[in-house]
């Protein structure tokens, strides 16, 4: 299925995880978060939350700014 | 040195902030000379901001301050509407596992002025989830006020807008934030050389945070020494008690028992 990770399409298996979308684009394991359609999704809660098809993730980290 | 620097502590809701110059980190050329800099200026706060994940970058400004053991403080950077802030916000949380926020919500590029409808709305609602909130806020004692009404943990009005180095335009409205707030006060933006950093806390704020004056500087690190020596000079001078302001001059030196001076 297609879903779109930092607004690039990725094709995840049908029932992909967060965890999943995260191992697509090797993000580290620590200092980042993620969204799902406007959704904060709790690191705790990323290997039991399936994706629906054309659902949207942003995956974020802390950058120089402010 | 006067005082007990133990009684003298920036305390904001309840957390010790080991020094009244906090940082940026928005500006710098690299890491290497962001290191340098906040060394320099003995920070133990700075700002990051939330952006989605790139691989070239990684979380390398989060690996830098954990090793120089500085305080992360996440910013809502970007965002136009109280519910891109909330949910910046949110993710910050979740990220860097602070509750604390510098809720940033700013109306339009060419200004960056915040929006003060949406601020004081998203306040209230990271208030409500648990943040501790630190409003980057207009210079007006008003919204100041409604501000910390809603719970903030301090208020941070701009001198001027960001970026400018234009310095503090409205001393006179720092100064009545400073005279009516409850929580600290902290000078946020504006800020271009280590005169103002330290008129800022002669104005009674509490702290000031600023980034561009030193990170675009020729030389950051030693902006950042010299931003350093001028907030703790501002608040010495601040506690010190200036004299007042007369209109002539006043002799400093006995005017009794002088021997004339010697002519010829």
């Amino acid at each position: 299925m297609k879903v779109e990770i930092n607004g690039a399409a990725h094709d995840l298996a049908d029932g992909a995880t967060v965890a999943d979308a995260l191992a697509a684009i090797a993000a580290p394991a620590k200092g980042v978060a993620v969204a799902v359609d406007g959704q904060v999704v709790r690191r705790a809660d990323w290997p039991s939350t399936r994706l629906a098809a054309g659902a949207a993730v942003e995956v974020l980290t802390a950058v120089q700014g402010g | 040195m006067h005082g007990n620097l133990a009684d003298e502590t920036l305390v904001v809701a309840g957390r010790k902030i080991g020094s009244r110059l906090i940082t940026g980190t928005g500006g710098a050329a690299n890491l290497e000379v962001l290191e340098r800099a906040l060394v320099a200026s003995g920070t133990t706060l700075t700002t990051v901001a939330m952006r989605r994940i790139d691989a070239r970058t990684g979380t390398g400004v989060l690996d830098l301050l954990r090793r120089l053991g500085i305080e992360v403080l996440p910013n809502t950077a970007g965002c136009r509407t109280a519910a891109e802030a909330v949910l910046t916000a949110r993710l910050a949380r979740e990220a860097l596992e602070t509750d604390l926020v510098k809720l940033e919500v700013v109306a339009d590029e060419r200004t960056l002025l915040p929006d003060p409808i949406e601020l004081l709305d998203a306040a209230e609602q990271l208030v409500d989830d648990g943040f501790t909130v630190l409003p980057y806020t207009n210079d007006d004692p008003v919204l100041a006020r409604k501000l910390e009404q809603v719970g903030c943990a301090a208020v941070m009005p701009l001198g001027s807008p960001i970026g400018t180095g234009l310095g503090i335009r409205n001393p006179h409205n720092i100064e009545m934030i400073v005279a009516d707030a409850g929580v600290p006060v902290v000078l946020d933006a504006g800020i271009g050389t280590a005169s103002e950093a330290a008129q800022a806390m002669e104005l009674g704020c509490d702290a000031v945070l600023l980034a561009t004056a030193v990170t675009r500087a020729a030389d950051p690190e030693r902006m950042a020494h010299a931003m350093r020596l001028a907030v703790e000079a501002g608040y010495a001078a601040r506690h010190a008690g200036r004299i007042p302001r007369r209109y002539w001059a006043q002799a400093s030196s006995p005017e009794t028992d002088r021997e004339p001076p010697e002519t010829g």
